[in-house]
């Protein structure tokens, strides 16, 4: 039997629930605000909310002072190619070891789990050295392997899951049905598999997107993503919150258009195995 | 044609052997069934046939050439899973025509087939239907239309019913049985139900700890059961099983004797007890009955004999119906 609910609780979780909505969304808004301030405006106490003097003059200095279309052709490049590599890989591998599982398939993935595990600085310098090497600093190549290569346990692990969910008794009836391993492939798993897919490769277009460390450290000018960007607004000049806030929003606009065109696979992909 | 024969097929997972050296003829056109407890192996067995396990040891023929080694696909044997395994993004006549579509069959020899398995099972109308919108016993018919349309040597069924409500079972068991009559493909069954593995097959194949225990028509399996496992196994209520003094008497270490054929009355002839449960089915009785001396009994009645718990019964055994059984638990045939 379901749970009774009073009008007067559901009332009071609603609003706490848009408390905390807005609490989680709230610097996100006050930086787009902050955008559109002057830089005194963006320091002034008491801070002003939406009563202040409206301007766009940051964006043009942003823009005026550097290349934000070629830091954002870089980001589509990075995060694109890094999760397009990511999928190629992980798709073969999620699969023989949902489907065709070895005695260390178990130890594998939780191998490949436990270098998410380890903090990213752990390992900064011998990376800095061996990409210094090989001439990869500062290259859009590099920055795809790196992001590549942190990011495929994720990868494996969400399409792992997403596979094991098929039932394997779907598989062996197009085998018996005289469907070859292609066929298979084609024709029964990746249509029953492509919700997962999408939901993997957003996951992971966003994260790539938003990672800050390995690009900040080992990218300056011409490989730079949109990270390194907004990075760029908040050292050597001082703190210039109004013009750092513009290059921000300007940064994640496009994610945060992706991500709310996408937010339903995005729920059903992170959320899949755990709520049927 | 589809004659199946097992030649000392041996299956092991690592150092477990779960199938040790089955040997077994399958008749063209017959129904088979392997019945057993659930991990006997009979599933492994099946799966073997059609080829989604690999055999460690022995040779599996179908028409007289060896299959060990060939791909399930090419086997020409198709399979009705216990969970239906319907490809839920295709229509049941993406479906039913699934197989066909894999052997390169014409499109429109593939819709005149699938039209008319969807006839045969009562399933034209939801032919554009998916899989989700259909009831459990919609989803096992259109599993045993994907079954027939591709015209296979042999159907494989395991525990194809165990999903369904009791009702539907009964249904089921006998379309399933009139539909192998009607194409006379041979069929093979699985199933843990003895009523099930009685009523449908043509002969039993009775499984134990992975070791076939006896191959025969249902009716030798209850007349003439080659072990104490197969007495107990086949029959509802299982048969008694009797030892010591008692089953000296009839020159055996055990002795088994099945409800039905012991008699109960009141009062005459007989070993004496009381009813310590009585269990009314209308048709029957089913006495449960404490025999000092030789434990609990079971005696099936026909009709209604009026007794009650704590009442006092004579049960007599007839005699030609005993079974005797040696020490090792193998039948003793006089």
């Amino acid at each position: 039997m379901a749970r009774r609910v009073s009008p007067a609780r559901i009332c009071v979780s609603t609003a706490a629930a848009w408390l905390v909505g807005f609490a989680i969304f709230f610097p996100i808004l006050w930086m787009v605000l902050a955008s559109f301030k002057t830089e005194l405006e963006a320091f002034s106490t008491p801070p002003s909310f939406l009563f202040f003097h409206w301007t766009l003059e940051n964006y043009a200095t942003v823009q005026q002072r550097s290349d934000y279309l070629q830091h954002a052709f870089n980001s589509v490049v990075v995060a694109g190619g890094s999760t397009l590599i990511a999928m190629l890989i992980a798709i073969p591998a999620a699969w023989s070891m949902a489907f065709a599982p070895s005695k260390r398939t178990k130890d594998t993935l939780l191998w490949m789990l436990s270098t998410k595990m380890m903090p990213p600085v752990g390992v900064l310098v011998p990376i800095y050295l061996l990409y210094r090497t090989f001439g990869l600093l500062d290259t859009l190549g590099g920055l795809v392997l790196v992001l590549c290569l942190g990011n495929l346990p994720i990868v494996v692990w969400m399409l792992f899951t997403y596979f094991k969910e098929i039932p394997k008794d779907i598989l062996e009836a197009a085998r018996m049905d005289g469907a070859t391993v292609g066929r298979e492939l084609i024709y029964v798993l990746t249509p029953m598999a492509v919700p997962g897919i999408a939901s993997t490769l957003l996951l992971n277009v966003i994260l790539a997107w938003n990672e800050a460390f390995w690009t900040l450290n080992l990218s300056s000018s011409e490989a730079a993503p949109l990270t390194v960007f907004i990075a760029s607004y908040s050292s050597p000049e001082g703190l210039f919150w109004a013009r750092l806030s513009a290059a921000s929003t300007l940064a994640i606009a496009p994610i945060l258009v992706l991500g709310w065109f996408s937010q339903r696979q995005l729920v059903r992909g992170l959320t899949f195995g755990a709520v049927k | 044609m589809g004659r199946i024969t097992l030649q000392g097929v041996r299956k092991a997972f690592g150092s477990h052997t779960v199938i040790h050296g089955a040997d077994l003829d399958i008749a063209d056109g017959s129904f088979v069934v392997f019945v057993g407890p659930s991990g006997c192996g009979k599933t492994t067995l099946l799966r073997l046939i059609a080829g989604l396990e690999d055999v460690t040891d022995g040779r599996i023929l179908i028409d007289g050439s060896n299959v060990v080694g060939v791909a399930a696909a090419k086997r020409g044997l198709s399979m009705v899973f216990q969970s239906y395994a319907l490809y839920p993004h295709m229509s049941v006549r993406g479906n039913i025509g699934f197989g066909l579509k894999m052997a390169g069959v014409a499109r429109p020899e593939i819709n005149r087939k699938v039209e008319a398995a969807a006839a045969t099972l009562n399933l034209t109308p939801y032919l554009d239907r998916k899989p989700r919108e259909l009831s459990g016993g919609q989803r096992q018919r259109v599993a045993i239309g994907r079954a027939i349309v591709r015209e296979p040597k042999a159907f494989l069924f395991d525990e194809p019913l165990s999903n369904l409500d009791a009702a539907l079972r009964v249904q089921m068991r006998l379309e399933i049985t009139t539909l192998q009559k009607q194409l006379a493909t041979t069929a093979i069954y699985v199933t843990h139900d003895q009523v099930e593995a009685m009523t449908m097959a043509d002969r039993i194949v009775v499984l134990n700890a992975g070791r076939i225990e006896q191959f025969g028509s249902p009716l030798e399996l209850y007349d003439r059961p080659d072990n104490l496992f197969v007495a107990g196994f086949i029959g509802s209520p299982r048969m008694n099983f009797i030892g010591k003094e008692m089953a000296k008497r009839y020159g055996a270490p055990t002795i088994g004797i099945r409800p039905e054929h012991l008699r109960a009355a009141r009062d005459g002839e007989g070993w004496q007890g009381v009813v310590s449960v009585a269990e009314h089915l209308g048709s029957d009785t089913f006495l449960h009955v404490d025999v000092p001396e030789i434990g609990r009994l079971t005696a099936r009645s026909v009709g209604e004999l009026g007794l009650t718990t704590g009442d006092r019964v004579r049960l007599s055994p007839d005699p030609a119906r005993i079974h005797r059984f040696d020490a090792d638990g193998r039948a003793i045939r006089s």
